[in-house]
């Protein structure tokens, strides 16, 4: 397999509503990551995009529809689905499109746009469920959440603030963030304990809501950027997918296998025995604030039911040991499902290229991992990158 | 990134110009409708729960009783054995106090609603259903709770024959 780097990365603002249409978002992130890689669509060999449910864009098929504003015309495009995970996966794709020497220089390009869909996203949520077993129930997706979130809370004995530390951390982290929805630099834990209750134990503070946007990369052979003398690079050394049993009444919550098993496989390609202490910071899935702890565990960052006490000691800070999501993460910056990869891999290039700006980790990071969770809390898939 | 790139693209929408129309916009309502069938496991598991029984499918290559039934085990990846009758009894795994509907609308009166496994089929072997008959502040995990059906004639095979799970009282299996 071939030494595969990320050379340019880009995405749009992320907001509740954008004018914008798919196409129009596709287009400006993919210029912006061409550009900053010094390329332009003419160095591109082939084009992979990613984008979860059709039903939020409401165009059936929507990755052949928003095609051109990936610069995917006349050229080798596909475009990849893991629910969520697509954040993640869809970077994966075109790692195996270079790896294979299939191609030199792959774009990424991840969308979606959930405004579209009245009254709110969560009503084509309800398709995602078993039409037999559950859906006559008439399930809100948040439900699961709330229901794996509580499993984790009481199996661990985590209380209700050491979670919504996680939820203040990020969006105090997302005030660096040019894109993000949902920055705020004053939030305290009470008031993520104090705000609505949704499905308990979730309030509305603990959750990051739709959004819409678009982020994307671009992928070079370790050729082409030797050759071209690329400076901005960031190595991508390991990769792991992992999918679960849609039967989620069946398992317990508590720990996210899957997770732990794409985790497993990327950490061994990029020769890492002691997660620990051989990654300098993470970017873990936290499209909820328990997701975040649930995750690095499933990483194999922190032992079961250790991630809270990490986050409580201020490791995870920006400045600690292991800064987790600087981002500012999917609760800070905003969770336009796949498009989240800007702020996964997206996050990881910038960080390890030293082009965070005011996001930017303190002390030197040269190892940083990416994860993205999806489908009916089943699906993982992991990036590990180093400078 | 944040240093070299002085403005992102997209532009922010409020909801008062979105759903005021001050937005050029289209409109649209698909007409999509389904009929799934149960296919053949699910579709025991609904002929018997018209009858008011639960019903798993047993695997010999794992020695688990797999609930809901499958037709073939997808740990062993081989088809499964036998129909095995389970109880209508269990335990509260996990669940939510939810204050939202199906379409994320409020709601006053909270529905209690989680995850119960069964007595009778494997470990954690369990289904997603309705909580009554207790309090937000009594429902707890590892409650034992029982199956409230509703009325033989009322009964349409689907999962809310069964109406609720209840508190499991004192003495009673």
């Amino acid at each position: 397999m071939r030494k595969v780097g990320v050379i340019g990365a880009g995405m749009t603002l992320f907001r509740r509503r954008l004018q914008d249409t798919p196409k129009e978002l596709c287009y400006e992130a993919s210029k912006m990551a061409l550009d900053s890689a010094g390329l332009t669509l003419a160095d591109v060999n082939m084009v992979v995009s990613g984008s979860a449910p059709d039903a939020f864009d409401g165009v059936h098929m929507k990755g052949e529809y928003y095609a051109d504003g990936c610069g995917a015309y006349g050229r080798p495009y596909m475009r990849v689905f893991t629910g969520g995970g697509t954040g993640v996966f869809s970077t994966i794709a075109g790692w195996w499109h270079v790896a294979s020497g299939l191609a030199d220089v792959v774009l990424v390009v991840n969308e979606e746009k959930m405004s579209p869909c009245q009254p709110h996203a969560q009503s084509v949520f309800g398709h995602i469920w078993d039409p037999i077993l559950d859906r006559p129930l008439k399930p809100n997706l948040v439900w699961i959440f709330a229901m794996e979130m509580n499993r984790y809370m009481t199996v661990h004995h985590v209380k209700k603030e050491d979670i919504a530390l996680v939820a203040v951390k990020n969006k105090r982290n997302a005030v660096g963030h040019p894109c993000a929805q949902l920055a705020d630099p004053n939030i305290t834990v009470e008031d993520v304990l104090n705000s609505e209750i949704m499905a308990w134990p979730v309030n509305r503070l603990d959750i990051s809501p739709p959004s819409d946007g678009a982020s994307a990369v671009v992928l070079a052979s370790e050729d082409v950027i030797r050759k071209r003398k690329v400076q901005d690079k960031a190595w991508v050394s390991g990769v792991g997918w992992c999918i679960d049993s849609t039967m989620w009444t069946d398992r317990d919550l508590v720990f996210p296998e899957y997770v732990a098993r794409a985790a497993k496989m990327a950490y061994k390609q990029a020769r890492i025995d002691t997660p620990r202490r051989q990654i300098d910071f993470a970017e873990p899935y936290d499209p909820f604030d328990y997701k975040e702890l649930h995750h690095m565990e499933g990483l194999l960052l922190a032992k079961k039911g250790e991630a809270p006490i990490l986050t409580k000691e201020g490791v995870t800070q920006r400045d600690g040991d292991l800064p987790t999501c600087p981002s500012g993460g999917l609760l800070g910056v905003g969770n336009p499902i796949a498009a989240t990869m800007g702020i996964k891999i997206g996050e990881l290039f910038w960080q390890l290229t030293g082009q965070a700006g005011k996001r930017q980790i303190p002390h030197e990071v040269r190892t940083g991992v990416a994860q993205a969770w999806g489908d009916l809390m089943q699906y993982g898939a992991v990036v590990v990158m180093r400078a | 990134m944040t240093a070299r790139i002085p403005k992102f693209p997209g532009t922010e929408l409020g909801s008062k110009e979105f759903y005021e129309g001050k937005v050029t916009q289209v409109r649209s309502r698909p007409d999509a409708q389904y009929d799934f069938s149960a296919g053949e496991a699910i579709s025991r598991f609904l002929e018997e729960l018209q009858k008011g029984k639960l019903i798993a499918r047993t695997c010999t290559g794992c020695a688990r009783i797999l609930f809901p039934p499958r037709m073939f085990c997808e740990e062993c990846y081989r088809p499964t054995d036998e129909w095995r009758y389970i109880r209508d009894t269990g335990t509260i795994e996990t669940y939510s106090i939810s204050y939202i509907d199906q379409d994320a609308k409020r709601i006053t009166e909270p529905i209690l609603v989680g995850v119960v496994s069964l007595d009778g089929a494997s470990p954690k072997m369990g289904m997603m259903h309705y909580f009554r008959e207790m309090t937000k502040d009594e429902i707890r995990i590892g409650l034992r709770v029982k199956a409230v059906w509703k009325p033989p004639e009322e009964r349409k095979g689907s999962v809310l024959d069964i109406r609720y799970f209840r508190p499991l009282k004192e003495g009673e299996a």
